[in-house]
């Protein structure tokens, strides 16, 4: 216990800490929120949609805990080589606590990028019904569960960062842009929806616009189900590869 | 006297390249023990393996007994260890890298703040124990990893080339802790080095590696004596040749670059 709480703080020191990583990992969301969210939407009124900007907010808030929790499950690459994850392997500690304390502290610390980019879009004028609010939260931690959790996965078993451009733009982007984050999944072209429909992220966001008042696509049980499964199936995977690391 | 490392045959390849060749040594308690060889030797492949950060393909090790395939957590807590790379975390202060390795080594509450007290003094870091461990020199960490890896009292110290990038006055200083550590603890040093002077003056047993193998072993005075050289540096030479080593760069290295050009994130 006293390993998975110490790991769990270490992150959430090293976060508070770097100020600049805080304020630079909420700048991408907010450039999404101002031009996406004004540019597309008097375009989505007319198309009859309705206000784009609460529409998009869940999506974006989302997307702030996506990057953020990939990359606190990345992060492991650079640990690797330098630093201090040969001090933790060599510690008379099992791997699956340490594991969990990183997986725990990087998805928290992504669940507050989150809170911090939902702050933003309220500034800006996102108005969200908050009876559900808990529920939302719950949907915040169980992506930021699910993505640490493929962070930390990849992390174990690619050996130096030269892989990180590839993971970017091979599943991070991809992952966010055909998730209906944007755009609503309907009407699209059958491979976007199918895509989407494959997409554990879809489902998180769906509750999660959902939870904030906008229309649900999937359903809320179906949303946390496939999350859920979705979030614990990976940080078993990621807790597996992680015990075979070798340096 | 007892061996507190028994090694014996063995090998570690990695696909067709056999890094660690059929290597046997036994290190002696409260022995200061020299592991050295030219670049790509093996002498870090083998460290890994008494360390347990990776799995040998066969033989046998033995660290105070306990062997690294079947007890992992018993021999992690025998020893402490500084690795070539430096392992702190540099978003922490002295004081808090200190206190994440008692809590991981579970020592106890009662004695964590002395000891770690203690310990800061004898590095000579206690006055600055709040500060960022990146505003410290490349000196001050090494001191600081020096006084972590001791933190648990281990019985077995490694260091992989603790020495090195640092100027002549900190090298002094980290061997005269080292020495006065094993006379006074009676810990036994586990270390490699390029620096061959240091092991001449430092160790009682000196092993000399190169290709995978241990090419040979004994006291400086022996290794000397059986070349025919003044110093354990002749010695080195005419032992391991003269050539340069093909070493080709590999993961670490790069990222080492990387790290230069970028400074630590």
């Amino acid at each position: 216990m006293s390993t998975i709480y110490i790991l769990w703080l270490r992150q959430l020191k090293r976060y508070f800490r770097s100020k600049a990583r805080m304020i630079g990992s909420a700048g991408q969301p907010l450039l999404f929120l101002v031009a996406l969210g004004f540019g597309f939407g008097p375009i989505f009124q007319k198309a009859g949609g309705g206000d784009y900007m609460q529409f998009l907010a869940p999506g974006v808030i989302a997307m702030g805990i996506l990057f953020t929790a990939m990359f606190m499950g990345i992060e492991i690459i650079w640990d690797k080589q330098f630093g201090f994850l040969k001090e933790t392997l060599v510690a008379p500690v099992s791997r699956f606590s340490i594991v969990l304390g990183r997986t725990l502290g990087g998805a928290t610390v992504a669940l507050l990028q989150g809170i911090i980019v939902f702050l933003l879009a309220l500034l800006i004028g996102f108005r969200p019904d908050y009876h559900l609010f808990l529920v939302a939260l719950v949907f915040m931690v169980l992506i930021a569960l699910l993505f640490t959790g493929i962070g930390t996965a990849i992390a174990s078993v690619v050996d130096d960062m030269q892989g990180f451009p590839l993971i970017m733009n091979f599943l991070v982007m991809p992952t966010f842009f055909l998730s209906g984050a944007l755009f609503p999944l309907q009407g699209l072209p059958t491979i976007i929806t199918d895509i989407a429909r494959a997409n554990p992220l879809s489902y998180g966001i769906d509750g999660l616009r959902g939870a904030f008042g906008g229309a649900l696509q999937f359903g809320y049980g179906l949303d946390i189900a496939v999350l859920g499964i979705a979030a614990f199936a990976i940080l078993g995977l990621g807790a597996y590869l992680f015990s075979k690391i070798e340096i | 006297m007892e061996n507190i490392i028994e090694v014996k045959n063995l090998v570690k390849k990695f696909g067709d390249f056999t890094a660690v060749d059929d290597v046997s040594f036994n290190v002696k308690k409260s022995e200061i023990f020299a592991f050295l060889g030219p670049n790509g030797a093996g002498k870090t492949t083998t460290i890994k393996m008494l360390t347990t950060l990776l799995a040998s393909t066969s033989g046998e090790i033995l660290l105070d007994g306990k062997n690294p395939a079947h007890d992992q957590n018993g021999v992690r807590s025998t020893f402490g260890i500084v690795f070539q790379d430096p392992s702190l975390d540099d978003e922490l202060t002295a004081i808090e890298n200190m206190e994440f390795h008692a809590v991981l080594y579970k020592v106890p509450k009662e004695v964590r703040k002395s000891r770690i007290e203690e310990l800061m003094n004898f590095v000579e870091l206690w006055d600055r124990r709040n500060d960022l461990v990146k505003e410290f020199s490349g000196g001050m960490k090494r001191r600081l990893e020096i006084a972590r890896g001791l933190l648990h009292h281990p019985k077995i110290f490694f260091l992989d080339e603790p020495t090195s990038g640092l100027d002549p006055q900190t090298r002094n200083h980290v061997w005269s802790y080292l020495e006065n550590l094993n006379k006074t603890e009676g810990i036994t040093v586990f270390f490699t080095t390029h620096y061959i002077e240091e092991a001449d003056k430092a160790a009682q047993q000196v092993a000399i590696m190169d290709h995978g193998k241990i090419v040979a072993q004994g006291t400086p005075d022996e290794l000397k004596k059986q070349t025919g050289e003044a110093t354990l540096e002749g010695a080195f030479i005419k032992l391991t040749g003269i050539d340069l080593r093909k070493d080709s760069a590999s993961g670490a290295d790069h990222m080492r670059a990387h790290a230069k050009a970028w400074g630590r994130r």
